[in-house]
């Protein structure tokens, strides 16, 4: 009786307290989010999304006038989607061929070692990647580029985008890997026609969130892109980044109020990719 | 034994196939299977029945280290020094669980086994082979409305028979059947023996079972696979009534399996 009693209270107080951990980790997300939407709202305007980044000048006008600094990140937006789009160009292909390369061959020595340097490469440092392409594109171009950043970025993808497709495709009913070729259909027919099709959300997923965690990437950027006060469409020359902008509001002292509305566009964006992620991944399970 | 198939469309012939060398999943099998005919393969888990049925459409070559070895004759040809997508064209294969293509249509997964191997059959053609292929499995009366429909939205019993249709589609000399009622309902199960029955008219039926009333109900021959080793292969209304193997007797009175 007395022994029961006692595990009652041990049990609710191990339960109370696993409820009060858990809810403190999601306690930064929303104490970031709070902060950033609070000191970043006000500069958001349409303004925000079509102009350039103003310079100091301008912005040391405004705030001594009681206004908000004009101009906006449209340089910034523009640079990152062309880079993510053509971090996704070579990194999507790439990634999935050897996703399924890896998931069909599970016990093969060259699998099991690509596998290995796939998280290798996933724990390597971003900014040692963006020093690799500064070697291996901007100084054979002699110019930082938006070609340059697409590069570092799918380095960072590649990986996660391999071992994503990896464990979709490993997921799947292997019967119906042998359906397809016990109707006398090639390997590649079935590959390409039964199994990406039936893996396509879980693959998809994990390129949205590839995207979402490279959208964010500074030091890369900063030893490729550089940076780009216009909108740069010639993805030779050097071009800017939401996140790379985010870096110089913080080192001109009369932007700072900049930091925080790019900030918000950046988390939003990826708050959003995040949860379209999610809601495919959810509508394509099988 | 000899004399039990007058009309052989596949014929086994010494045929033994190991996962580990030196050891034999299936030991030496011999047998001739009467076309237009349903034979079931019976006997305790892993006596080697799937492992024979599989060796039939070579669906062990997708696994590295399983060696195939003796003569297997489908329609008079050696089918082990055949294309293996050539050879599973011939034998259609339905499996233990159904299993359409989940992003295809019903439409599209009964025309499969022809737009996976690139046979290109104008829109007639296609309408004609669907309507065919669900109608033998009598599946057609039920899904002529919603052919656009995924195939996985079908209930258990209905997914099974479009397996079928995908099978028969391709009009193969043989369907090889691993347990294909073992993961339905009895009700179902009757239907789709039915089903079996009506079917041997266009084509040979082998069956991998569990379920010894099945074969009875449903088998005009049975084989009897103990430890790798065909031990008897008979009529199955001899088979049942008046077996002349010890083991056979054994596992059909229960005492082993």
């Amino acid at each position: 009786m007395k022994i029961s009693r006692y595990r009652n209270i041990k049990n609710k107080a191990l339960y109370i307290g696993v409820i009060i951990l858990s809810g403190l980790t999601a306690v930064p997300l929303i104490a970031i989010l709070v902060k950033v939407i609070l000191k970043g709202w006000r500069q958001i305007n349409f303004d925000f999304f079509t102009q350039t980044t103003p310079t100091t000048l301008d912005a040391i006008y405004a705030i001594n006038a009681g206004e908000i600094i004009p101009g906006g990140i449209a340089n910034g937006i523009i640079g990152m989607l062309l880079m993510v789009l053509m971090a996704c160009v070579i990194a999507i292909p790439i990634g999935i061929i050897c996703g399924i390369y890896l998931a069909e061959n599970t016990k093969s020595h060259l699998a099991s070692i690509v596998r290995f340097l796939t998280d290798l490469l996933q724990g390597i440092p971003s900014i040692v990647v963006g020093i690799i392409i500064y070697i291996w594109v901007v100084i054979p171009m002699k110019s930082y580029s938006a070609i340059a950043g697409g590069v570092a970025l799918s380095i960072i993808m590649l990986p996660l985008i391999v071992r994503s497709t990896e464990e979709t495709l490993k997921m799947l009913p292997t019967t119906l890997k042998e359906a397809g070729l016990s109707l006398g259909a090639s390997y590649s027919s079935v590959v390409f026609r039964v199994i990406l099709p039936s893996a396509f959300g879980g693959i998809f997923t994990g390129i949205l969130l590839a995207v979402s965690r490279v959208i964010g990437e500074t030091a890369p950027l900063m030893l490729t892109a550089l940076g780009s006060s216009a909108v740069q469409w010639d993805v030779t020359k050097p071009a800017s980044s939401v996140s790379l902008l985010i870096w110089e509001f913080y080192n001109d002292p009369n932007l700072q109020n900049m930091i925080w509305s790019a900030s918000l566009f950046l988390l939003m964006f990826i708050l959003i990719l995040n949860i379209f992620a999610k809601r495919i991944s959810n509508k394509w399970r099988i | 034994m000899e004399n039990l198939v007058e009309d052989a469309i596949l014929r086994l012939k010494n045929v033994s196939i190991s996962y580990t060398p030196g050891k034999n999943a299936v030991d030496n099998v011999t047998a001739d299977i009467q076309k237009n005919s349903i034979t079931s393969i019976m006997g305790p888990s892993g006596c080697g029945k799937t492992t024979l049925l599989r060796a039939i459409n070579r669906m062990h070559e997708l696994y590295p280290g399983i060696v195939t070895s003796g003569e297997i004759l489908l329609a008079g040809k050696d089918i082990l020094k055949m294309d293996p997508t050539e050879v599973r064209r011939m034998a259609g294969m339905v499996f233990q669980r159904p299993n359409p293509f989940p992003t295809m249509s019903i439409y599209d997964n009964v025309i499969s086994g022809y737009t996976l191997n690139g046979i290109k059959k104008n829109n007639n053609e296609k309408d004609e082979i669907v309507e065919t292929s669900l109608r033998n499995v009598n599946l057609w009366d039920e899904v002529k409305d919603s052919l656009t429909k995924k195939g996985t939205f079908l209930s258990g019993g209905q997914q099974q028979r479009l397996c079928i249709a995908r099978a028969l589609a391709l009009k193969p000399d043989i369907l090889l059947m691993d347990e294909p009622t073992s993961a339905l309902d009895p009700i179902t199960t009757t239907y789709i023996e039915d089903l079996l029955v009506e079917l041997k008219n266009n084509v040979t039926i082998l069956i991998v079972t569990h379920n010894m009333s099945q074969s009875a109900r449903i088998s005009d021959f049975s084989m009897f696979m103990y430890l790798g080793e065909l031990v008897e292969y008979e009529r199955t209304q001899k088979m049942f009534t008046n077996p002349s193997d010890k083991r056979t007797e054994a596992y059909l009175t229960g005492r082993i399996g």
